[in-house]
Formats: C-alpha cells, structure tokens, sequence
C-alpha cells in the first residue's frame, strides 16, 4: 500500500504468481519493509489489537451465527443452547460478548491516542475521517448485536434506540415503522437486525482496509509530531513493529481473558437473562457501557429532537477535528495548554458516562448539562482558540534527536496516565452496574460460595441436596426449562451416573405425541426430556398464582442483581466478586416475615419480604425447617435449604461454570509465558535500534 | 542492524525467538480447537440420537414401515416366505457386496429386515417394493437392492447398512 515494491520471491512458482498478481509485493511493503517511525510508544500497538479484536468478532459471530436462530420465539433459547449444549459454545459466546466490550475500550483508547498526538491533522484528514466512520459503524453493530439476544434490555434497548428516529419531524414515525417493519419492536425487527450485524463487520473490515491504506500513504503519526526525515528516523516494520504490536496484543489477551473466563457477566446486564418482553419495561434501562456518554447527551437536552442532534453531533463533531483544531504542532506533549485541556477533556467523558448510568433525575441531569456543555466547548471554543493563542514549546528536529533526548525520566508519567486510565476505565465500565434496580430494599448480606472466585467449584452435596428441595418445593410453580434430565449426568453437575438420571427421568410424566392414532399422550421421562414445567401456559401459572407469574428457574441467579455502588464495583472487578445473584436469591428465601413493619401497607394476597424490591411478593413463605427430608445428615433448616437449592439453581444458570474457570487458569498460565517470551524478544529485536 | 545470526552456531539469541515462536504455535493451535470442536453434534443432539423402540405387532407380513433414528429412515419390512427364499437361493459370488443374508437378520427373526434406507450411492431413499429383484429401487440414478438390502444393480458401491439394533421381545425390537 506504500507503492511499487523492489521485492522479488525466489521460487519460480511465487515469481510467476507475482508477475501477474503482485501480493507478495504489496504485503512485502506494507507490513515488512513499510518504514515506521522509530519513537512509536505502546498507545501505537492499539491498531493491531483493534485489527485482532475485529478478526476475533467476525470469527466467534460466523460461528455463532451457525447455532443462532433468529427468530423472536426462539432466539433466547437458541442463545442459551448454544451456551449449554454446542461444544465450547460457552467460551465462544463469552468470546464474542465480552469481546464487543474490549473492542470499544481498545478503540477507545485507540482515538483518545488520535486526539493527544494530533494523530488526525494534516496530512491525515481523511485516515482520521475514515476513522470516524468506522467508530459510526461499530456503534450500529455493537447496537444490534446486543439485541439478538433478545433479552428483556436488548428488547427495550431496541425499542429506545429505534424511537431516537422518531425525533425527526414529519418523517419520524415513517421511519421507525420501516426500521420495524412493524408496528413495534418484534420478529421482523430481530431478523433484519441479525441479517445487518452480521452483514456491517464486514463493511468494517472494508472501511479498515481503507484506513490502513489511508496510513500507509500518510506515513504514521508518532508521539514527536514531526515527519520521518532520514532513514536514521524509521525502522522496517518487520520485526520491529511487529514484535511490539504481537507483545501489546498478549498483554491485552491477558485482560480480555479476564473476562472471558472470569467475570463474563460483570460487563453485561442481569436483565437481559430474562426473555423479551413487550409488556414490562425494566425500571432502568441502560445501553452498554461505551455508549454510555452519548446516552447522557441524549439525556441532558430537554427538547426530544434537540436531544438526539446533540448525540449525533457528539459523534460527527469528531470528523471535523481537523479543521477545528489548527494548531501547528501536532502532539500535545509540546502544546502545554492542549495538554491540560485534554486530559480534563477525558475526564468529562468518563463523567458523562458515570452520569449515563444514573437516573436522569435532580443533580444528575444538571451535571449532565454542564457535562454536555463542556464536551461540545472542547471542539467548538478551546480546540480553535488554543490554535490562536497557545505558545508551543519547540518541537524536536527529527524524530531520532527526539529518541536520543529521551533517557529515563520518560517512564513515569506513561505508568501514571495508565494508571488513571485503567481506574477511570474500571469507574466507566462498573457504572452500568450502579443503575441496576435497587429500590428500597437493603443489599442482601454477602454470603460464602463454594464455586465463588477464581477457582471456585459446585459442592455436590449441595446440588444433590438442592435438587431434592426444588423438586419437592419449588417445582410446583417454578419451571426449569433449560434443563435437561442428561444433564444431571455431566461433568461439573451434581455428580449422578447416567443410569440415576435416567431413572430420575423415569419418574416423570412427559407429553409426547402425536402417535399413529394422531392422538398426544403421556410417557416417563427420557435422559433427553427437560424438565417439565408445572403449568401448560403463562396464563394457567398466572390464574393458579394469584396473578403472578413464577418465573423460570433456570437463569434466576444470572437474571437477578442488586446494586453494588461506587467504590465497591471497581473491587468487585479485582476480587472477581459475581455472586450478586445467589445472595440475592438466598436472602429472599429467607427474607420472609411474619409481621410487615408498622406503617407498612401489604396489598392483598402478598407477603412481606425484607429483600423483595418494593417487599409485597406473592410468593407465600415457600421453606419451613424440616420440610424436605435430607439423608446425608445436613441440618433439615430454611437457611441451609436457601443455600442448597441455591447452589442448585446457579448451577442451572451456568452448567459449565467449573469447566469455564478450569480452562481460565490454563489459558492464563499460557498467555503469561507467552508475553513474558514476546516482552523478551520485542527486547532483543529492538536492542540495536535504540 | 545486522540481525543474521551466525549459521551453524545456536545463540541464546535463536534460542529465545524459537522457543517464542514455539509457543505462539502452540497457542494459535489450541485455539484452533475449539473452532473446529463446535462444528460436531451438540449435546442435545447427541441425546435425541439415544436408542429407540420399534413396535413390530402392526406390520402385517409383506408389509413394511419406515421410522427415523438420528434423523435416517430406518425401513423394517416384515418379509414373506417367498422373499426371504429368494434372497437365500442368489449366488452370492455373484453380488457386488456379497454378503448372506443370514449375516444381515437376526436368527429366528429372518423374517424381520432393518435397513437404513439411504441409498450407498448418493443418500437418496430407495423405494420400497420396487425394482426387478422385489426389494428396493432408488430413483435417483436406478440402484436395484434385493430383499436382503443388497445392491443388485446399478451405481451403488455396497448393500443398505444394517444399523445396530435387538430384539428386545418378539414383537420389539431396540435400533440404536
């Protein structure tokens, strides 16, 4: 992408190739021989994990998409299939949903490089536009990825997002009625979604190519700001370059692990592990966290049509940088204003995220006018007035005086900022979780779990223990759909031989049918049935419940949470604290009493729950001391019956949770000696350039 | 900027760039795995495809039915007299696949047949009751099976498989 290269292959095969088709040629000089300026400091390697990260998305969601059905009364179970029954499907969707997430952190701090180095001035314009369209791209990708789901927020996540389009005068419900193809958010919605998100990464990749090719006629920016003069200024971008993006990217494959394998839902919403539901919208919905300050934008301005310019601008103001800001320096280490005002700059944008994640109510929305104000004066007043009035410092002659002035010293400030940024990082990406439903209910008393942390396992005692108290209790109103008979029998379970579970099975009645005479009838389980719910349809459960609808088991303990609060996600984040479920879903079992508090009004047919949000839950006190009969001598007590079928239940919620963090630990004692073998050759390799 | 290393004689300089090549090998291989691994059966799948029981009371002699296990046709035909006899008295030096006939039913059941129905040529199903040797015809590319399942005539290689499967009483049997 450099133009025409000297390089020529010796194999008579490759020549012949390469006189018809010069691609070695071109590879050859764009990521071999391509010179790179020498000075280039870690925020550089960000291109190459952006590059890996999108490999990596387009490879987990191909093959996803091979399990996926797109169809709005299957796409839920579909995705949890997928989790529980394709081989490595866990893995792969963890992958691919925490990945959406590194993703956007990476590009992050990919753009935040951009804009502290002038990475987007002249001659760069265009790479930096380019940029911005594939940033635009992202979003809309990420946007309907994170509906397939089809989860209660990727449903109202849909129907809020779609709804910004309904802003635009005359035309507005038009639109939304064709972004639909609908009336509302429904089938036809989820399929044209699924069809665009798999359709756009690919756009990406196109519009990378550009960006790429955009670079390498441009030549890259570097932290000095001044032009490659002489040889003496670059070194060959293979092994130099190479070596040190290949070392970035194990460094960041260390963090995104972390997730993977450790905290896959710490990123994601409780709420969207309860199936879609056109009729209850969740108390607070909240988009995904790098969305978060255009959410607050959006928020912040009164008017509906005002509000949604506003976030848009927020986003297209980037493509005009260039001509805003016309500073002839370019890096802001020799613009001593820039600088300052850069970094409050990215503190405003972790702040508005904060602020996305709060209820827009009282002193939140105005700090999020101030906010608002202070991101739009960033571009519009203190970018043009600093390129009047700033007095740079001397920028240096070359890019090499540039690497002989720099010994020591250099270090610290890159650890600190990196340090402010992981931290600022953390604050953003916890605070989704600081908007989670709360109400007025004390946060339920942490408690000690077996499979807690990073190598935490299921007590089998307790599974068994907490199958017998499901059975016997909770079973007749809860169903367990997502669970099958077989499953008892797998590795990580509750340790029963295939032969108990199929006669565990035996003992149910299962519908089958229709048989010769066309007719449905009754047969024992099988190890493939799952368990059968106790009710034919939502309304039968409803009518036998008073009203209520006992939700399905399965997910309980993923699709319930309570609020952490500041600082505590962000520790939660190092501890790998995730048991927000189970100790919620104990201390409700056990949060029953007799007598409401004085002034307390208990509507009808409700009972008073200390943990219950709100504390009216129809749910009648459903574990007495005694009721189930234990014959491996645990005591026969609520509390240990609340632990046991908890246990169980989380257990439902994530079968492979054992293999998961097993896995975890081998691909982390791998990656370590991989980065510590990479940080010894980019050593080595780069020893004679400096 | 001379970075060739002297030939013949290993540096720890070689040593540090195999090992970490070794080791990006090693990584880029197992991730490998489970890209490839998803592709198999799910285990739901794998626990649908369980054994099955078959009901032989309904079929009338002559008669046949077709059942599926994991996602096959499985054709048991209660077979005449007639038929088995001539499925007895063929040469089988002669056959393409040659195989007995015994070797194909269950003994004391020789009148029960289990094929898989996909024809060995190209995966069409054969039709029963047709042909010239009053077994199965294929009427993809014109296969002839006899009233053993073996292939008689025509493009396919080897005769109808017999999948695995028991008596569990007299009038049922167990495939899978």
């Amino acid at each position: 992408m450099s133009g025409p290269s000297d390089f020529q292959p010796t194999n008579p095969a490759l020549k012949w190739i390469e006189r018809r088709l010069p691609i070695m040629g071109l590879m050859h000089s764009s990521f071999v021989a391509y010179p790179t300026p020498r000075n280039l400091n870690y925020w550089w390697t960000f291109g190459a994990i952006l590059s890996m990260m999108l490999a990596v998305q387009i490879i987990t969601g191909v093959i996803l998409a091979m399990h996926y059905t797109p169809h709005a009364d299957l796409a839920f179970k579909s995705v949890e299939l997928i989790v529980r029954d394709v081989n490595y499907g866990w893995l792969l969707r963890n992958i691919h949903a925490s990945g959406a997430s590194m993703f956007f952190l990476a590009v992050y701090i990919h753009m935040f490089r951009g804009l502290y180095y002038g990475s987007y001035k002249e001659p760069r314009e265009v790479l930096w536009i380019l940029g911005v369209i594939i940033y635009l791209l992202m979003m809309a990708t990420g946007f309907m990825g994170y509906v397939l789901p089809w989860g209660q927020m990727s449903f109202w996540g849909a129907t809020v997002i779609t709804n910004l389009f309904s802003a635009v005068p005359y035309f507005g419900e038009s639109i939304v009625t064709l972004l639909w193809g609908g009336y509302s958010v429904g089938n036809p919605t989820l399929n044209r979604f699924f069809s665009l998100h798999y359709l756009l990464p690919f756009v990406i990749a196109g519009v990378v190519v550009l960006h790429v090719w955009a670079l390498h006629v441009a030549g890259q920016n570097n932290p000095a700001g001044v032009e490659p003069k002489t040889a003496k200024d670059t070194v060959p971008f293979t092994p130099y370059a190479t070596m040190k993006d290949m070392f970035g990217v194990s460094c960041f494959l260390l963090l995104f692990s972390w997730f993977i394998f450790y905290m896959p839902n710490y990123l994601g919403e409780a709420d969207n592990y309860i199936p879609a539901n056109p009729g209850v919208t969740p108390p607070h919905i909240v988009p995904e966290w790098y969305y978060l300050p255009f959410y607050a934008i959006l928020r912040s301005i009164p008017n509906k049509l005002a509000g949604v310019i506003a976030m848009f601008g927020a986003i297209l103001i980037l493509a005009f940088l260039p001509w805003l800001d016309t500073a002839r320096t370019r890096s802001s280490k020799y613009r001593p204003l820039a600088k300052q005002f850069f970094w409050i700059f990215v503190i405003v944008c972790i702040l508005l995220g904060w602020l996305g994640a709060k209820p827009a109510e009282g002193v939140y929305v105005i700090a999020g006018r101030v906010l608002t104000f202070c991101y739009f004066a960033y571009f519009l007043i203190v970018l043009p007035l600093l390129s009047r009035i700033e007095k740079p410092r001397p920028v240096p002659n070359s890019i090499a005086d540039d690497v002989l002035a720099k010994s020591g010293g250099k270090a610290a400030p890159m650890v600190s900022s990196l340090i402010a940024l992981l931290f600022a990082g953390g604050l953003l990406l916890g605070s989704a979780s600081d908007a989670r439903a709360a109400g007025d209910a004390p946060a339920p008393p942490a408690q000690k779990w077996s499979f807690a942390g990073p190598t935490g396992k299921f007590d089998r005692g307790a599974l068994q223990r907490g199958l017998k108290v499901y059975k016997e209790v909770c079973a007749s109103c809860h169903s367990l759909s997502f669970v099958a008979f077989r499953n008892l029998a797998e590795a990580g379970g509750p340790g029963y031989s295939m032969a108990q579970a199929a006669a565990f099975a035996s003992e149910y009645k299962v519908k089958d049918g229709p048989n010769d005479q066309g007719e449905m009838f009754e047969r024992p389980g099988r190890p493939a049935d799952y368990f059968p719910s106790p009710f034919p349809n939502e309304q039968a459960a409803r009518v036998a419940n008073g009203g209520a609808y006992p939700p399905d088991l399965s997910l309980i303990n993923k699709a319930r949470s309570y609020k952490r609060g500041f600082p505590l996600f962000v520790v939660d984040l190092f501890t790998q604290y995730q048991e927000q479920g189970p100790d919620y879903v104990a201390a409700l079992l056990e949060g029953y009493e007799d007598k409401p508090p004085a002034g307390f009004k208990l509507p009808e047919g409700s009972y008073y729950n200390k943990y219950f949000p709100g504390h009216a839950i129809k749910m009648p006190k459903p574990l007495n001391d005694g009721q189930v009969a234990y014959d491996d001598g645990a005591p026969t007590t609520v509390a240990q019956y609340s632990k046991d079928v908890t246990t169980f239940l989380m257990w439902t919620a994530e079968p492979h949770m054992e293999a998961r963090k097993q896995l975890g630990f081998q691909v982390f004692v791998f990656l370590i000696i991989l980065t510590v073998l990479l940080y010894f050759t980019k050593k080595k390799v780069w020893a004679n350039a400096h | 900027m001379t970075t060739a290393s002297s030939a013949g004689h290993p540096t720890r300089r070689d040593f540090l760039y195999v090992a970490t090549g070794a080791v990006a090998a090693v990584g880029a291989a197992a991730t490998v795995w489970p890209l490839v691994s998803q592709m198999n059966p799910d285990a739901s799948t794998v626990a649908a495809g369980a054994p099955i029981e078959v009901d032989l009371t309904p079929i009338a002699e002559g008669q046949d039915i077709k059942v599926f296990w994991r996602g096959k046709p499985i054709f048991v035909s209660h077979r005449t007299k007639k038929q088995i006899d001539e499925a007895r008295k063929v040469s089988i030096a002669s056959l393409p696949d040659p195989q007995t006939d015994e070797a194909r039913v269950k003994a004391g059941h020789e009148q029960w047949l289990v094929v898989i129905g996909i024809c060995t040529h190209l995966g069409c199903i054969p039709i029963a009751h047709e042909g010239q040797y009053d077994g199965f015809f294929c009427p993809c590319h014109g296969s002839q099976y006899d009233t053993s399942g073996r292939i008689r005539s025509g493009p396919a290689p080897t005769n109808l498989p017999v999948p695995p499967y028991q008596f569990v009483s007299d009038t049922k049997i167990q495939i899978g």
